[in-house]
């Protein structure tokens, strides 16, 4: 029992994480609708700017925040020279684009800045939290936290002015020009927020695994996360987290030994699979009705 | 010049729905074949195997991959892991004791029933969502192909294909698997010329171009979609069974990753979405365009004139690659084959431009 429950626990925690990574995704597709499939790469370029950052002799306090500012300077400039050109496109060419980035910056940052894996010491320590039988890590404790606060500030932010604006482009873009709202500039905005997003998840798993280009195969585990809880709802990305984790934890924690190995990713493929069998457009998310 | 009509002009119905519209293009076809055939003369030994031999597989790779996904609209993230059912089909159908030529076409249908399985559980969504669909296929592929030994041999192993002949041609020396490769991807060619033109094809991009809409015209959707997902996979599997008995000769599961696939679709968009042209051309341009520019800058750097780590270079060909995929979106969303349109449009009148409609 011990054992399930430190699986449970340690799963629950690990899709708050994949949350992080999700959240980037969700933030870009609610007001773009465009499935942005380079989040992992702008994961690990976050942790590879953090960590550069931190090189420079910096704290890890001052070195988050301007990461940060970097990511979203970045994100403004992805958005800016390549996604604007790509509006009225179908959606091949949106998701192709969006891998050729994730390729090019898996080539291009690990080249420039070395292959080896970076460590990143936020300073958590790696001593085990132990409650009873159980062993929490906690790297994840604390990124669990971190991510539940971070949904939460997401969904005070779209409460405020400039989140109200967001929300208004990700109804319909035509009205939203009419009523005299930037478009271009929500959308250049949700790419900023996502490359904010992607410090935090990339300064987190960089310290828990290293910073090297593993980091952007964070992307298929998110990609589930946001298709069980809906592509364009940001509580979703907690809720399918949570499930995404759990069950991949839970589940290869009793047949890895059988099956030998990895069934880590098959859970994730099946429940991919599986919710867009059923439901389609995820738990919380909008079904879209097509209309010739 | 080279075309001597300046311009097409049919008189009747029956010319309009010719193959070839214009007798010149036959011609360079030919051509192009017989060059192609003639290439174990005239090719090196090295040159062949490492670039052309790759070129004409991948080729039909595309077309496979290019009548899903430019023909029928549909998209499909991994294509890779069809082609790795079908190449290790055939292996182990050849070792069960089945003539290669047979196991060739039984692999090809293997591949084909799973992938019409998948693309049918996928088949009530579309666009972003068949992506993440197929990307799971592929996953869930290559963990039931590297976690049963009875399929990969174990967990690393490789799997090296018996020695076979095709229509008593012993497919061993080079130039014998090359123009088996070859055959395979003329013969994909030619269906997908005409397939265009049958009511398969129509009714296929009549569901790309919308699928209620051609619903309302009487083409039934799912039985559509089903078809093409079947059509598709089954050169799929003979391809990737070409492939494995052409090219590699020894397959591990890493040789069809996720990578591939991404690979694949990226050949089928540099080339132009449902173009037989497109696909050779992407097929080639994908696969040997950052080998050659690493090539270059690997030398430049030997030679001392452009400094760079060896990190650097390693990581190369995956720039170049990425930076390839984000130009041509970027900069001829209709890929190679409106780039070759546009030249051969020029050339047909030239050089009385003004001819031009």
């Amino acid at each position: 029992m011990a054992y399930f429950i430190e699986l449970f626990i340690s799963g629950a925690l690990t899709g708050l994480m994949y949350a992080l990574v999700a959240l980037g995704f969700v933030l870009i597709y609610k007001s773009a609708g465009v499935p942005n499939l380079a989040q992992g790469a702008l994961v690990m370029t976050a942790g590879y700017a953090v960590w550069m950052v931190m090189s420079w002799g910096l704290n890890v306090w001052i070195a988050i925040p301007l990461a940060a500012a970097i990511m979203f300077g970045f994100g403004l400039v992805v958005e800016r020279l390549l996604l604007r050109r790509m509006v009225g496109q179908p959606v091949i060419m949106v998701v192709m684009l969006t891998l050729g980035l994730e390729i090019l910056l898996r080539g291009l940052v690990p080249g420039i800045l070395g292959s080896t894996p970076k460590p990143i010491d936020l300073g958590i320590g790696f001593a085990p939290i132990i409650i009873g039988d159980v062993f929490i890590n906690r790297t994840s404790l604390y990124g669990g936290i971190v991510a539940l606060a971070l949904v939460g500030a997401s969904l005070l932010f779209f409460r405020t002015r400039l989140g109200t604006k967001l929300r208004a482009v990700s109804d319909d873009h035509v009205s939203s020009w009419a009523v005299g709202i930037s478009v271009e500039r929500a959308i250049g905005i949700s790419w900023g927020l996502a490359g904010i997003a992607a410090v935090v998840a990339g300064a987190l798993w960089g310290s828990s695994q290293g910073v090297d280009w593993t980091l952007s195969t964070l992307l298929f585990p998110a990609v589930a996360v946001v298709i069980l809880g809906g592509v364009d709802s940001v509580p979703g990305v907690i809720v399918g987290g949570i499930l995404v984790g759990v069950l991949g934890t839970v589940i290869p924690g009793y047949l890895d030994s059988i099956a030998g190995g990895s069934t880590r990713d098959v859970v994730t493929s099946l429940i991919i699979l599986l919710t867009i069998m059923v439901r389609p457009f995820g738990i919380f998310g909008r079904e879209d009705i097509e209309r010739i | 010049m080279f075309y001597r009509l300046s311009g097409t002009y049919h008189t009747s119905y029956e010319a309009d729905r010719r193959l070839w519209k214009i007798p010149t293009d036959r011609w360079l076809v030919i051509g192009l074949l017989v060059l192609a055939l003639l290439a174990p003369l005239y090719v090196s030994p090295l040159y062949l195997g490492s670039y052309v031999l790759p070129w004409v597989i991948w080729s039909a790779a595309a077309l496979s991959l290019t009548l899903l996904m430019g023909l029928a609209g549909q998209l499909h993230f991994g294509f890779a892991a069809v082609m790795a059912i079908g190449a290790y089909a055939s292996i182990h159908l050849v070792r069960a004791g089945i003539p290669f030529e047979i196991a060739l076409l039984l692999s090809g249908l293997i591949a084909a029933v799973i992938g019409a399985v998948f693309g049918g559980a996928a088949l009530r969504v579309k666009g972003l969502y068949l992506v993440m669909a197929t990307l799971a296929m592929q996953y869930l592929v290559d963990w039931v192909v590297v976690n049963i030994p009875a399929i990969s041999g174990g967990a690393h192993a490789t799997l090296r294909t018996p020695a076979v002949s095709f229509l008593f041609l012993p497919i061993e020396s080079l130039a014998a698997r090359y123009w088996l490769a070859l055959a395979w991807a003329v013969l994909l060619t030619v269906f997908f010329m005409n397939v265009k033109r049958t009511s398969f094809g129509r009714a296929l991009v009549a569901i790309r171009d919308k699928d209620f809409a051609a619903a309302v015209i009487g083409v039934d959707p799912f039985k559509t979609k089903l078809m093409a997902f079947f059509t598709s996979s089954f050169m799929g599997g003979v391809t990737g069974a070409v492939l494995a008995f052409c090219f590699y000769r020894a397959v591990t599961p890493e040789q069809f990753g996720f990578n591939v696939s991404i690979q694949l679709v990226a050949m089928v968009l540099v080339g132009g979405l449902g173009s037989v042209i497109g696909a050779w051309l992407g097929a080639g341009f994908v696969l040997l365009a950052p080998i050659f520019l690493t090539n270059l800058v690997s030398g430049l750097a030997a030679g001392g004139w452009v400094p760079v780590s060896q990190n650097f270079l390693s990581h190369l060909p995956l720039m170049i690659y990425g930076a390839m995929i984000i130009g041509f979106l970027l900069l001829e969303p209709l890929g190679l084959a409106k780039i070759y349109d546009n030249i051969r449009k020029y050339f047909l009148v030239w050089p009385f431009r003004h001819a031009r409609s």
